[in-house]
C-alpha cells in the first residue's frame, strides 16, 4: 500500500502530535499512459468501485478510470443515500442483497469512513391490498437471505408518532421495515472507492472525457479522448444518465431515455426521523442527514432531459406528498433543491452486460436506484471485466432480455420509462 | 415549460400527459420481413439525444389532441409544436 497510507484512530493521534505532517493526497493525479488492460469510463460510483474490485478482488492491474469532469462529481455526489434490499424478484433481490452485504463490510474493506448507517427503512401502506402485496415483496426478501418485518399500525406509531396515521384519504395502517437498510455518506462512497483503487495502482485520470471508442474487425481497441487516444484491451462504460451518448460513439442504440431526478433538503432541524420513511399513497422518501436537514424526494420530471435541473411541479408533487405524509414539514423550509440525470431502462431494471463489440462492456440503466447497487454493480461489472462471465447475482442484466421477453419490471408498467 | 399549442395557444405543461420519441409514429409493418426485429427496436431502442428531441405529448387536460414537440433535452427549450396528425400525414400514415 502506497500514497496516502492507512487510515486509523492511531494515525489520527500520531498526525495530531506530530503536527499534521504526514497527510497526503488521497489519491496521485497520473497523467494517462499510452494503454491499458482495462479502461473504465466514468469515475463516479459504479466506475470507481468496478476499477477497486478488478485491482483488489480480481487481482488485474493496468487499469485506468476516465472522468470527464471531476470524481464523484455526478450522481453519486445528487442522490438520497438510501441503502436497502427489499426487490421482490428474482432477477433483482439476490444481487440488492449482495450489495446490502458489501456495505455492510465495506468501511473496514476500503479503509475509508463512508458512515454506513443501517438505521432501517419503513415502507408505509394504506390498504389491505398494500399489505398484502408488502407481505409478499418480505417473504421474496426473507427467501434471499434479507431481512424484514411486517409492522401494524401500532409498531408503526411507537417509531414515528408524527406521522399522519388518520389521513381520511390514505390512513397509515402499516408498514414493511427493513432493519438492515439505512443510509451512507455519498460523496465518501465515490472517495473510498477511489482512494482504494488508487492504493492498488489504478490511474484515476479526471478532465478527460472520451469522445470516440476506437474498433478494429470487431474488437474495441482504445479510446479517443480530450487527452489524446487510450488504448485498451477491454473497455467498461459506467456513465449511467450519459449513456447513450457514449454508446452512440459505436452507433449503439440502448433500451434507455435519460431523465431528470430531483431531490431536496431543508434547513436543520434537531434529531426527528431516525430512519428512512417512504409514503406508499404517493412518491415521497425521507430521511434526515446527520447535519439535521431533512433529505427527500419523489417521482422523476417524467420527460427526456439531460439538464441537472428539474420543474415546478414535480417540486410541489413532492411537497404534497411531504405534507400529506407529516403535516408539520410544513414548518420546515427548504434549503437547496438539485436534479440528476437518470438512465430510465425499459424495464426499471439495470443492464451488466457485454456488447456486440469484443472487448467494449456496458453497465447502465439503473433508474433512481444506482446508489444502493454501487458495490454489488462494481463487484459484478468487474467480475464481467476480468472474466468474461456474469457474476451469479447479475444473470438476468442482460440487453437481450428484452428480445426474449424476460424482462425485470418490478412495477409492471412496460416498456415506458418515465413510469418506471 | 410552456407548450404552444397549435390551436390553443400556451398551455402549461402540467396538463399533458409525456410519451416520448415522435419516431413512436412510425410504427412498423407487422407483416413486412423482418418485423420482429423491426418491433424489438421500435419498442424497446431510443436515440435519447442529447440536444433536439422531436416527441409525443398527448394534452390530456385539454382538447386531447397529440403533439409533436420540438425541445432541446439540455436546455428544456421549446423550438417548435405541430399537431401529431399533421406530422402523421405527412409520413404518409393514416391518409
Amino acid at each position: 500500500m502506497f500514497g496516502s497510507g492507512h487510515y486509523s484512530g492511531f494515525r489520527v493521534i500520531k498526525e495530531a502530535l506530530t503536527g499534521h505532517k504526514g497527510w497526503r493526497p488521497a489519491w496521485r493525479d497520473p497523467e494517462p499512459q499510452k494503454s491499458y488492460d482495462f479502461i473504465i469510463i466514468g469515475g463516479g460510483g459504479h466506475g470507481l468501485a468496478t476499477a477497486y474490485y478488478l485491482a483488489k478482488q480480481f487481482n488485474q492491474s493496468r487499469i485506468a478510470v476516465l472522468e470527464k469532469g471531476y470524481l464523484g462529481g455526478g450522481n453519486v455526489g445528487r442522490n438520497t443515500t438510501i441503502i436497502r434490499s427489499n426487490y421482490l424478484l428474482d432477477g433483482n433481490e439476490p444481487f440488492y442483497e449482495f450489495s446490502l452485504k458489501l456495505w455492510e463490510g465495506l468501511e473496514q474493506d476500503f479503509n475509508f469512513n463512508a458512515m454506513v448507517s443501517q438505521r432501517g427503512i419503513l415502507n408505509l401502506y394504506h390498504t389491505d391490498a398494500q399489505r398484502d402485496a408488502y407481505t409478499r415483496r418480505g417473504n421474496a426478501m426473507i427467501l434471499h437471505g434479507a431481512d424484514a418485518d411486517l409492522l401494524d399500525r401500532d409498531q408503526v406509531r411507537a417509531m414515528y408518532p408524527f406521522l399522519n396515521f388518520d389521513n381520511a384519504r390514505f390512513p397509515i395502517k402499516g408498514g414493511l421495515a427493513q432493519r438492515r437498510g439505512g443510509t451512507v455518506r455519498h460523496d465518501a462512497v465515490a472517495w473510498g472507492y477511489a482512494r482504494g483503487a488508487d492504493q492498488r495502482g489504478v490511474d484515476l485520470i479526471q478532465n478527460c472525457e472520451v469522445t470516440g471508442i476506437r474498433t478494429e474487425n470487431g474488437r474495441v481497441t482504445g479510446v479517443d479522448t480530450s487527452r489524446g487516444f487510450i488504448g485498451a484491451k477491454k473497455v467498461g462504460v459506467a456513465v449511467a444518465g450519459n449513456s447513450s451518448r457514449v454508446m452512440a460513439h459505436v452507433g449503439m442504440r440502448l433500451p434507455i431515455e435519460s431523465h431528470v431526478l430531483q431531490a431536496f433538503v431543508s434547513e436543520g432541524l434537531k434529531p426527528l426521523i431516525d430512519g428512512v420513511i417512504t409514503y406508499g399513497a404517493g412518491h415521497f422518501y425521507v430521511s434526515q442527514s446527520d447535519k439535521g436537514g431533512l433529505v427527500f424526494g419523489g417521482d422523476i420530471d417524467g420527460y427526456n432531459s439531460y439538464a441537472q435541473r428539474g420543474n415546478m411541479p414535480v417540486v410541489e408533487d413532492v411537497a404534497e406528498g411531504g405534507m400529506s405524509l407529516m403535516p408539520m414539514i410544513g414548518r420546515a423550509r427548504l434549503l437547496r433543491s438539485w436534479g440528476g440525470i437518470m438512465d430510465m431502462s425499459m424495464d426499471g431494471s439495470p443492464i451488466i452486460d457485454r456488447t456486440d463489440i469484443d472487448g467494449l462492456y456496458f453497465n447502465g440503466g439503473w433508474c433512481y436506484g444506482g446508489f444502493k447497487a454501487t458495490p454489488a454493480s462494481g463487484w459484478c461489472f468487474a467480475h464481467l471485466l476480468a472474466t468474461d462471465k456474469p457474476h451469479e447475482t447479475a444473470t438476468a442484466y442482460r440487453f437481450d432480455r428484452f428480445r426474449k421477453g424476460l424482462m425485470i419490471d418490478e412495477k409492471g408498467q412496460g416498456a415506458q420509462p418515465n413510469l418506471h | 415549460m410552456i407548450i404552444n399549442h397549435p390551436i390553443l395557444g400556451p398551455r402549461d405543461a402540467q396538463e399533458f400527459v409525456y410519451l416520448g420519441d415522435a419516431a413512436l409514429i412510425a410504427r412498423p409493418d407487422g407483416l413486412a420481413p423482418g418485423a420482429q426485429e423491426a418491433f424489438h427496436d421500435y419498442l424497446y431502442l431510443r436515440d435519447n439525444p442529447a440536444g433536439l428531441h422531436r416527441e409525443l405529448w398527448y394534452h390530456e387536460q385539454g382538447d386531447r389532441s397529440w403533439l409533436v414537440v420540438t425541445r432541446n433535452t439540455l436546455t428544456h427549450e421549446i423550438t417548435q409544436v405541430e399537431l401529431a396528425r399533421d406530422v402523421a400525414r405527412s409520413l404518409g400514415r393514416s391518409k
